[in-house]
């Protein structure tokens, strides 16, 4: 309600802030608009921004410490005994004059002293909310009037805009960095208060993962192995069978649609292939375990093979068709970024079109090729859905691509779903999973990304 | 060879090899009408017979009815305004419009008396026999060795490394590069300076024993000295090979040509000999554009 009223009141300093302009240049008798330094939608813009941001900012400001101010003038009020109760208990209390304060069910009977309590409480939250409104409403105008007042001829109303526009979207940039940040630093703490009680080598060497740590002193049996290698392997198999699926399969699409197919089928095939990467992954998922696994299997007994029902076959192949669209697509823009003078240079040498692509295009587009293939293995490393589904649980350190295999996604599901507490070594374990995971993708990516810039410079 | 020298082969030139001759049929061709072009489009013994050529970009006239003949050890120069057609007409010869799926290429194109378009004829027979050099220097990203032996390579033409390295070397030579790349043959060929890199397409193009060489602009992105060094390589070459080059330097083609072909939005308008061209043209469209009245 009140940042509609803001909106308008913004709009309306627009039209003041340019009527104003037009006018202060008309009053020198020249013709509306002639004098003046910037356009007179930029004073308008300036104007609105005078309204409208010391507002928003405060409004913003206000919401956010509102519950505190008020939290902190309830309890100053309360007896002292309940003041001085320890911490998690006045949280209680606290929450339980909200809920009556808002008319929800309260845990015990009402007290006297909190009912009052939690009239203040409803008392202040109304001074507030006027409050609120008056001092924005206030400011708002008092913005309108320094930006009216701002406008002269003289004053640089464009360098100023530009200015906040500048800051606005550095201000979104930083969003997106700091959230990255922020999640690395929460892994990095959890995985660290992990690392306290099982030893770094251990977890990064040992060979042994079975992660069911005992709940009371008194059990027996579940003393927690967390060593991670079988899970590496396991992840890495499928990455591998995922890889030998998609890289061949990609590549070969990619350079058929660049190099031989004509523009209609193109315009046709690229975006039914690029349909596979918009396939939700759960899909993938069902397919691979419901459909594939049981193939998989049924082929491997018919030629007298074992082969498990979950088995890292079923779910690498899976995963690799999952993939194709990257490798493809990415592909296709290295190919494309080729110059055409190096294919026509090789055809005026009078090499065919197969010649061409074996010895010019695939060696100048190697580089970028690469780049793409390192971005799909970390793709391919961090999938979740396809191995929850369709690869197995028991960590077993394989090489046969037909037994049941995990993955270190699928372990981090597996530790979080369900009722944990958020302490113990089993839960803390996946945050470490996570931060290894997430350095092994970032350092493909990085890889991936040097390599893939290091190219284009060549022909630009 | 220095540029005295070279005047004074351009001057002995079109005596020793190509006279030309007033409108003689072609036994194998009938006589035909030669609408709208001036001057004399056949030569005597010719290395290229054109005829009636229509180069359509989807629905784009690029080429009306051209007809041209290009003697054997002659260079012969296109020069027009941009977008006239002299480079695509130049790729007509080599066929290197079918690379282009919009293009359409009709009329007669014979190298040798044969006819480039037969069904029989292999294009990358036909573009073994006729080189060609772009306009921006375009080497492979691979070293200068292996840029030359690209073309050797794919055609099978040498039996081992030997053989191969000799042909390399003797390619570079007649290139007038060897002096210059001989103590670094395994580094890049894109690490060369513009004129180098053109110098090492042009020996890229001879090492598959073309011959003709087109050349389509091919000093127009580099710098007088290497532009010199590169007319003074075309007189050389002219002895072994036939050359068309188009050219935007009116200058250059009086250089090195000894027939120039005026071309003007797509038609063939005036053909004749250069010093004819350049001293005496008897079109009106010649005349402005040679005079620098327009284009």
């Amino acid at each position: 309600m009140l940042l509609l009223v803001l909106l308008v009141l913004s709009a309306g300093g627009y039209q003041l802030g340019r009527r104003r302009s037009l006018a202060v240049s008309a009053d020198d008798g020249a013709a509306p608009g002639q004098r003046l330094h910037s356009l007179p939608s930029y004073y308008g813009f300036h104007t609105a921004l005078w309204t409208g941001i010391p507002a928003l900012i405060l409004l913003a400001l206000w919401i956010a410490l509102q519950p505190i101010v008020i939290t902190q003038l309830v309890l100053s009020d309360l007896p002292a005994e309940v003041r001085l109760l320890p911490e998690a208990r006045l949280n209680l209390v606290i929450s339980d004059i909200k809920n009556l304060a808002s008319g929800n069910i309260v845990s015990a009977q009402v007290d006297p002293a909190m009912r009052a309590a939690a009239d203040h409480y409803l008392q202040l939250q109304a001074i507030s909310s006027a409050a609120l409104t008056v001092v924005v409403l206030a400011l708002a105008l008092g913005g309108i009037s320094i930006g009216w007042r701002l406008v002269s001829p003289e004053f640089r109303a464009r360098n100023s805009v530009e200015r906040m526009v500048n800051i606005f979207l550095v201000a979104s940039s930083s969003v997106a960095i700091l959230t990255t940040l922020g999640i690395v630093l929460s892994v990095l703490f959890e995985a660290i208060r992990f690392f306290q009680v099982v030893p770094v080598t251990e977890f990064l060497f040992g060979l042994h993962w079975s992660p069911q740590t005992a709940i009371r002193a008194d059990q027996v049996g579940s003393s927690g192995a967390f060593g991670t290698v079988p899970l590496f392997a396991g992840t890495l198999l499928i990455s591998a069978i995922a890889m030998v699926v998609a890289v061949p399969i990609g590549l070969m699409s990619a350079l058929y649609l660049s190099e031989y197919a004509n523009r209609r089928f193109r315009a046709v095939a690229k975006p039914l292939l690029e349909i596979l990467a918009g396939i939700p992954t759960v899909v993938y998922g069902f397919f691979a375990a419901l459909t594939v696994a049981p193939l998989v299997r049924d082929a491997g007994t018919s030629i007298g093979l074992n082969v498990a029902s979950e088995s890292a076959l079923a779910a690498g192949m899976v995963m690799g068709i999952m993939i194709i669209p990257f490798v493809s697509s990415l592909s296709d823009d290295v190919i494309n970024a080729v110059p055409q003078a190096m294919r026509d240079g090789s055809y005026a040498l009078g090499s065919t079109r197969s010649e061409t692509i074996k010895y010019v295009i695939l060696p100048a587009a190697l580089p970028g090729i690469v780049g793409g293939i390192l971005l799909a293995v970390s793709r391919a490393i961090g999938e979740t859905m396809i191995v929850v589904m369709a690869a197995g649980l028991g960590a077993n350190l394989t090489a046969n691509p037909l037994e049941a295999v995990t993955t270190v996604t699928v372990q981090i599901v597996t530790l979080l779903t369900g009722d944990q507490e958020f302490d113990s070594p089993k839960t803390l374990a996946a945050f470490a999973l996570g931060l290894v995971l997430f350095l092994i993708t970032l350092v493909l990516n990085v890889i991936a990304l040097y390599v893939v810039r290091r190219y284009r410079e060549q022909y630009e | 060879m220095n540029i005295s020298a070279m005047q004074q082969a351009r001057v002995a030139a079109p005596a020793a090899a190509t006279t030309i001759k007033m409108h003689t049929p072609e036994p194998s061709f009938q006589e035909r009408e030669f609408a709208g072009t001036v001057g004399t489009v056949t030569v005597d013994n010719p290395k290229i017979v054109s005829r009636n050529v229509n180069v359509y970009y989807g629905d784009k006239h690029a080429i009306k009815n051209v007809s041209l003949d290009v003697g054997a050890n002659e260079i012969v120069a296109m020069i027009g305004p941009s977008g006239c057609g002299k480079s695509t007409f130049l790729r007509c010869f080599n066929r290197m419009n079918d690379t282009i799926d919009s293009c359409r290429v009709t009329g007669e194109i014979r190298l040798d008396g044969e006819d480039i378009h037969n069904q029989k004829l292999d294009v990358v027979q036909l573009r073994a026999r006729v080189g060609m050099v772009f306009q921006k220097p375009n080497p492979f990203p691979k070293s200068i060795y292996e840029n030359v032996a690209y073309g050797p390579r794919i055609h099978g033409m040498t039996k081992n490394r030997a053989e191969l390295d000799e042909l390399v070397q003797l390619s570079l030579e007649k290139a007038g590069l060897w002096e210059e790349v001989k103590d670094r043959m395994d580094q890049p060929g894109t690490g060369l300076s513009g004129g180098q890199q053109q110098r090492l397409c042009i020996a890229r193009a001879i090492a598959v024993s073309p011959e003709v060489i087109l050349m389509d602009e091919p000093c127009s992105a580099l710098d007088p000295i290497a532009t010199a060094k590169i007319e003074e390589l075309m007189d050389e070459l002219r002895a072994n090979y036939t050359i068309c080059i188009v050219t935007h330097s009116m200058q250059q083609a009086a250089r090195v040509s000894q027939r120039t072909a005026y071309f003007h939005m797509g038609d063939l308008v005036e053909v004749g000999e250069t010093s004819d061209i350049f001293t005496n043209p008897r079109h009106k469209l010649t005349e402005d554009y040679i005079t620098g009245r327009f284009g």
